[in-house]
């Protein structure tokens, strides 16, 4: 049975990996889980300077979710080599370095100091962060601005290259296509959905910020539809995610056309989840026959 | 070292008023407790609310540990209403505890505000010196394991803001007259609401004594990696959002600035 995906040229030992932001540096999982089982770890966002990150509180629960504005707290690249690196680079699974930037410039910046890094699997483009002032989500919600950074990026490296989509766009079909022809090896679908929660005592908002964005499972429906979508728009692959909890959620983004999955908040609550899908991923292969995961891969029947 | 594991409740009886008294056997985790650390714990019931919630380790006894907590919310809530024989998810121990006192050291004064007094105790207990620990709450029914912590031969002085029990009024009140009454080499060790952890760092600069803070913040992960439970926290070059679970519960006063 091969559990073996590619995305570009990187090679995943299984379709499953983490979402950025949700698995700190890997680190801080290392106790409660084996790393090497995952098809790759994915890290917190950095850029070239340290970040404080937005004032408190910056999460609230939701119904089914989670609202978060933490804001890219992040050591910056200097701190993310001499912190995060020495243990990164000792996992036998490849590392996928989530990056952003406030100019365009600076995004081809990081990718250039990261493609100098011995040893990265790929970066991943943050272009639709909903919680900072500049940078983010700008870039992710104009195509010409996306289309702009990803090519900054292609520049600078020959490393894989994944662009992480912003849900909140009309259609994310010509956000797909711009990413893809601007040299984009895959994209994940999808970042979260800006939102909000009262307290209605205080008459205040629950976040900080005001606004968030949204995780978990309460937004796995929208995630599903934005992926089996850009799908049908792109030629490269998807890692799907939003609100994978088990194997069958995790079945249903591939169904729709993702080639891998991430596991996102679910880390912050049942650290066992992504290995949970790998397990369960494998059985249900077996149980319907299949002998490559690729064989589940936008296989949606559409027609009756 | 962290573990996760399943655990079993073996008791989950109501302590006074809203209070509660949970004990699980966890024999991966109950081990390894160091006091000031804490548990993670997923109750299943809440199904929606999906998040875990962070609970102070109380006692340790061979294989099983407790905790003390106060049903608030729809965490505890749905926590109290758990039986013996069931089973919840835990992660543990956590977080940066308190540093046990030295034989000859300072003598420990420990300053508890109502439920924050389960996250002293084992500081008590393994302390090779009896101190004194100030508690305080609104009413008697906040005053918590008195008699534990007198068992432990630690003298015990109540604070309570209507006078139900003890001297009335707030805990810091003791604490200043002890400080004024005896002087030497004392340290301070607290856990309890901001206000009187903020109170009682006040106190500590005026006194000149060092002390250990158990900061109660809101937690997601617990693990270090979400972010949410950052504090400012003075550094050489300035100051840096630290994290509660992780660098913390247990900070230096000296370092917690207060705002940014």
């Amino acid at each position: 049975m091969n559990l073996s995906v590619g995305i570009g040229k990187l090679r995943m030992q299984n379709p499953v990996t983490v979402a950025s932001g949700t698995f700190g540096y890997g680190v801080e999982y290392s106790q409660l889980l084996d790393l090497n089982q995952l098809g790759a770890v994915v890290v917190k966002g950095i850029r070239l300077d340290p970040v404080l990150g937005n004032p408190k509180p910056r999460t609230v629960e939701v119904t089914s979710g989670l609202l978060n504005a933490i804001g890219l707290q992040g050591p910056g690249i200097d701190g993310f080599i001499k912190k995060y690196w020495p243990f990164l680079r000792e996992l036998r699974v490849p590392t996928i370095i989530n990056i952003w930037g406030t100019t365009i410039q600076e995004y081809g910046e990081v990718a250039r100091r990261l493609d100098a890094l011995e040893g990265v699997g790929a970066l991943e483009l943050n272009v639709s962060c909903p919680n900072i002032k500049e940078g983010g989500a700008q870039f992710g919600t104009d195509v010409a601005l996306l289309s702009q950074v990803v090519a900054a990026c292609r520049q600078a490296t020959t490393l894989p290259l994944i662009t992480k989509m912003s849900p909140n766009v009309p259609s994310i079909k010509p956000f797909a296509r711009a990413a893809e022809e601007a040299g984009s090896d895959a994209l994940s679908i999808a970042n979260s959905f800006p939102a909000m929660a009262i307290d209605i005592e205080t008459r205040r908002p629950k976040l900080a910020n005001v606004t968030g964005g949204l995780t978990g499972p309460c937004i796995k429906p929208i995630a599903l539809k934005l992926v089996w979508e850009a799908a049908a728009a792109v030629k490269i692959p998807i890692i799907g995610m939003g609100g994978i909890q088990n194997a069958a959620d995790a079945i249903e983004f591939m169904m729709a056309g993702a080639t891998a999955v991430a596991v996102g908040t679910a880390n912050f609550y049942e650290p066992q989840t992504a290995l949970q899908v790998i397990a369960g991923i494998g059985e249900f292969m077996k149980r319907h026959g299949l002998k490559d995961v690729q064989e589940l891969v936008g296989t949606l029947q559409v027609r009756p | 070292m962290m573990v996760e594991q399943t655990v079993r409740i073996i008791s989950n009886e109501r302590d006074t008023d809203f209070y509660f008294r949970l004990v699980v056997r966890a024999p991966g985790i109950a081990p390894l407790v160091q006091p000031g650390q804490f548990a993670h714990l997923r109750i299943p019931s809440l199904e929606q609310a999906l998040l875990r919630r962070p609970f102070s380790i109380f006692q340790t006894q061979g294989d099983t540990f407790s905790v003390l907590y106060k049903s608030v919310g729809k965490g505890t809530t749905a926590l109290s209403r758990m039986r013996a024989a069931e089973e919840l998810s835990a992660i543990g121990p956590l977080g940066r505890g308190f540093t046990v006192p030295q034989p000859g050291g300072e003598t420990p004064l420990l300053v508890a505000g109502g439920y924050g007094m389960a996250a002293l105790y084992l500081l008590a207990a393994r302390s090779p010196q009896k101190g004194v620990v100030f508690v305080g709450g609104r009413r008697r029914v906040d005053i918590l394991c008195e008699a534990e912590f007198r068992a432990l031969g630690w003298e015990v002085r109540v604070a309570t803001e209507d006078g139900s029990e003890g001297e009335k009024g707030l805990v810091t009140e003791p604490l200043i007259a002890e400080l004024k009454r005896t002087p030497g080499k004392r340290k301070l060790f607290a856990c309890g609401p901001t206000p009187m952890l903020k109170a009682v760092a006040a106190i500590a600069e005026d006194f000149d004594a060092p002390a250990e803070l158990s900061m109660d913040e809101e937690m997601c992960c617990g693990l270090g990696a979400c972010l949410t439970c950052v504090l400012p926290i003075k550094t050489h070059a300035g100051w840096e959002y630290q994290r509660t679970c992780t660098e913390g519960p247990v900070f230096d006063s000296r370092q917690v600035l207060w705002a940014v």
